[in-house]
């Protein structure tokens, strides 16, 4: 037991990417069992990734070094630098690591229903699980190569999985070579600014570099590649094109981890900004930066979102406009970061509602992908224009909706309307016209998903329905955990922020204590 | 694709071993002289291509079957990060094999030699896995779309 | 000046791969462009480990007192090597079940999705 919990940073991911490579294998065998293997390997990833949580909020940030003689040697003797590759996990890795080991279980064993094409199904469970391992390799790494090998791997891996119906349909490979194209793009010209900081300094690892850096000009062009391309990757406007076409045609599940994997690359953008550059850099420029992607974002996506009449694209577009939500309120924390009494006023808050944000955007905005493709299921139609009537025959689907779509507005006792009172207080003091705007969007999301609701599930049966029931089982249990998730984090919203998200936010803000915990004298 | 003429089939039949033995010696002298697995499965690979652009797609699937390259990929991939996982005893990837005297377990010795095969531990069984793997699975991809191929152009024909 | 030659070199890859993506219309030549930015991203990687006159990074049979070129963009160059093989294959292999669907390469045809 005490090995498993010892190497539980690799282990996380090891177990999962030698599921994905058996899976072939044991197709040839028996075809019907991959998919519960594939809910047991991320089970099993689920679980040491919440005892590695626990671990790290009560004892510290963890390091696990590869090949080397101990778990722990970051330093060979002798030398002043970390020449091995190492997983580096603090409390924002961690709050990261969470979300997704729950949103890649609760995906799986949504698909063990909802996939009903009988061929190509050991690939699709073997793509899903190296898109796991690519997320949590991204979320877990202090290695800045090692970065970019994960953001490849998950790209490939998403391309494949949007591309899954692209056999029988058109829509799906196009949405699939958009996605592709900006993605390959967007690796490279990370690779790019990898090799400027390799030249300057000779060093790979994230600490180590952060010890070192001085903020000259060809810093500010890495940093201004870094900051523009992980923010393409993950949905801000005015790049964010990919994000209507590549949720919508996915399959449901994978629709959900790719809300998951987008958030991955918002985490390796503020890893970049405050683990590497901190307070080296003009924080109130680039924090203003930020804080205009989020506007920017909040505003377009949800008035995109208003006139949709796919019920996938409508919640891709919401998708953008949370992503604003969070880069406001990190971004006012941004801004104040040098003036230290801002910083304890209001600024730790806005970090604390940004960051709480990402956890809740995954649970409710998952929830409500996987509702849609519920409705898919049974009436094999996207169009809002075409459905109606189906709250007679599916109850659980319309209660899931239901709390899914009060958390998105900010409705009080779900977990929605916790993180963005934190935002809207924090941003008014730092400047109140953004905090209108903040609001006025909150308002029209709620108006855009009354239209969902009342054309999707009210009104009178319709005839060409008249034969449709509840959806299986595994998808019931799937929606159902989510909810209980957005519930329980509404009603006692003071106890994660304590425990999870003040530790993530105070890790992140605190540069001395990631370079510390490597370079030794902590 | 349609076969070509005699000539090119009696020499593609004679260069083929040779290219597949250069892939191999590449892969499995990967510690000591520039190649590795990845270098070694791609010339590897090429020999495959030889084989479907001069005996033409239909003939050579008697041949090279996608099902059998399939399973070695999966071996391949499979032995990879099983030989990951054998140093957990103390972390992993760690080479457990090197310096210690048993297969491929000699020291290296600094300065002029001609290079001992029997060094570097762990490093060429990892060499071999990943040469087979990718010999595999560049195969897959040039025999998938060589088929692509054909049902594109059997279906602008008709 | 012809220490530059390379970076002068990286900058006309990644400039004309640009300007391929931007201005033509057809899929595969989209996919040129992405090979050509990956190619110029690669000729920086290795151009960053040169130190002048210096030989290859194998012991094996070196020469005492010769300094050698650092091996870790190699490392580095080749990994990045093999992923530019996966994405380009998948993007070629996307771009042909789109010519089975929609009968064209032509990116000004291929907009179902719109709105």
């Amino acid at each position: 037991m005490s090995i498993l919990l010892n190497n539980s940073p690799i282990l996380i991911l090891a177990l999962p990417l030698l599921a994905a490579f058996l899976i072939p294998l044991i197709s040839r065998i028996n075809k019907k069992t991959v998919g519960i293997f594939a809910v047991f390997v991320l089970l099993i990833s689920l679980v040491l990734t919440i005892l590695l949580a626990v671990k790290i909020i009560s004892v510290g940030p963890q390091v696990y070094v590869f090949g080397a003689k101990s778990s722990s040697l970051t330093l060979p003797t002798g030398l002043k630098i970390p020449i091995r590759i190492m997983f580096q996990i603090d409390a924002m890795g961690i709050f990261m690591g969470l979300i997704t080991a729950m949103v890649s279980f609760l995906g799986a064993v949504y698909s063990l229903a909802f996939i009903r094409k009988r061929e190509g199904m050991d690939k699709f469970y073997s793509l899903l699980l190296l898109l796991t391992v690519g997320m949590f390799g991204m979320e877990f790494t202090g290695d800045l190569f090692n970065l970019f090998v994960f953001l490849e791997i998950a790209s490939i891996a998403s391309v494949a999985l949007i591309a899954y119906r692209g056999t029988d349909f058109g829509e799906p490979a196009e949405a699939g070579f958009k996605y592709m194209i900006v993605s390959t793009i967007s690796a490279l010209f990370v690779l790019f600014a990898i090799g400027i900081f390799y030249g300057e300094y000779d060093l790979l690892n994230i600490a180590a570099l952060a010890n070192m850096i001085k903020y000259s000009q060809l810093d500010k062009i890495a940093l201004a590649l870094l900051l523009s391309v992980f923010a393409m990757k993950s949905g801000a406007v005015p790049m964010h094109m990919w994000t209507p076409d590549a949720y919508s045609e996915a399959p449901a599940p994978i629709t959900m981890i790719l809300v998951a994997a987008s958030q991955a690359s918002l985490y390796a953008l503020f890893r970049i900004i405050f683990s590497l550059y901190n307070v080296h850099m003009n924080t109130l420029a680039v924090g203003w930066i930020i804080i205009i992607f989020g506007v920017l974002s909040m505003f377009i996506g949800v008035t995109m979102a208003i006139v949709q009449k796919d019920i996938k694209r409508l919640m891709a577009y919401h998708a953008v406009s949370q992503t604003g939500y969070m880069l406001l309120g990190v971004g006012v924390g941004l801004a104040v970061l040098s003036n230290p009494i801002a910083l304890k006023d209001y600024g730790i808050t806005a970090f604390e509602g940004g960051i709480f944000h990402i956890m809740n955007h995954a649970m409710y905005k998952g929830l409500l992908f996987l509702t849609a493709g519920a409705l898919f299921f049974r009436t094999g139609t996207r169009n809002l224009n075409k459905m109606g009537g189906l709250a007679h025959s599916m109850k659980y689907t319309t209660i899931f909706f239901i709390v899914g779509a009060a958390a998105i507005a900010g409705l009080p006792p779900f977990n929605g309307f916790a993180s963005k009172l934190l935002i809207y207080e924090s941003v008014y003091k730092f400047n109140p016209l953004l905090s209108i705007i903040a609001m006025v969007v909150s308002i029209l999301t709620l108006a855009s998903f009354v239209k969902v609701f009342h054309s999707a599930f009210l009104g009178p049966k319709l005839p060409q329905f008249k034969d449709v029931q509840e959806v299986p089982r595994s998808m019931v249990f799937s929606m159902a955990i989510l909810s209980c998730i957005i519930i329980v984090f509404g009603l006692f919203p003071d106890l994660i922020v304590k425990n999870l998200v003040h530790p993530a936010v105070m890790a992140l803000v605190e540069q001395v204590k990631y370079t510390g915990t490597v370079l030794g004298g902590m | 694709m349609n076969e070509m003429s005699k000539i090119v089939r009696t020499v593609a039949n004679f260069v083929y071993g040779f290219i597949i033995i250069f892939g191999f010696y590449i892969i499995v002298h990967g510690h000591l002289t520039p190649g590795g697995g990845f270098q070694g499965g791609a010339v590897a690979a090429s020999a495959f291509a030889l084989i479907l652009v001069s005996y033409g797609t239909i003939n050579s699937q008697k041949f090279l079957k996608k099902d059998i390259l399939s399973l070695f990929e999966s071996f391949g991939l499979t032995l990879f990060i099983l030989l990951a996982f054998s140093g957990l005893g103390i972390t992993f990837f760690y080479n457990f094999l090197a310096n210690s005297g048993n297969w491929f377990g000699n020291t290296a010795v600094i300065g002029i030699n001609p290079g001992d095969m029997n060094t570097g531990g762990l490093i060429p069984l990892m060499n071999i896995a990943v040469g087979l793997e990718v010999l595999s699975a560049l195969g897959v991809i040039v025999l998938i779309m060589a088929k692509a191929a054909e049902f594109t152009k059997k279906k602008e024909n008709s | 000046m012809i220490d530059n030659l390379p970076y002068i070199a990286v900058g006309l890859f990644v400039g004309l791969g640009v300007y391929t993506l931007m201005y033509k219309k057809n899929l595969i030549k989209i996919a040129i462009g992405v090979c050509l930015i990956e190619n110029g991203v690669n000729l920086f990687l290795i151009t960053l480990g040169y130190r002048k006159g210096a030989i290859a990074p194998i012991y094996t049979m070196a020469p005492s007192g010769q300094s050698m070129v650092l091996p870790t963009p190699q490392a580095l160059t080749l990994t990045s090597i093999v992923i530019g093989i996966a994405t380009t294959a998948l993007i070629l292999s996307v771009a042909m079940m789109i010519y089975k669907h929609y009968g064209t390469l032509d990116t000004d045809e291929v907009r179902r999705l719109r709105g």
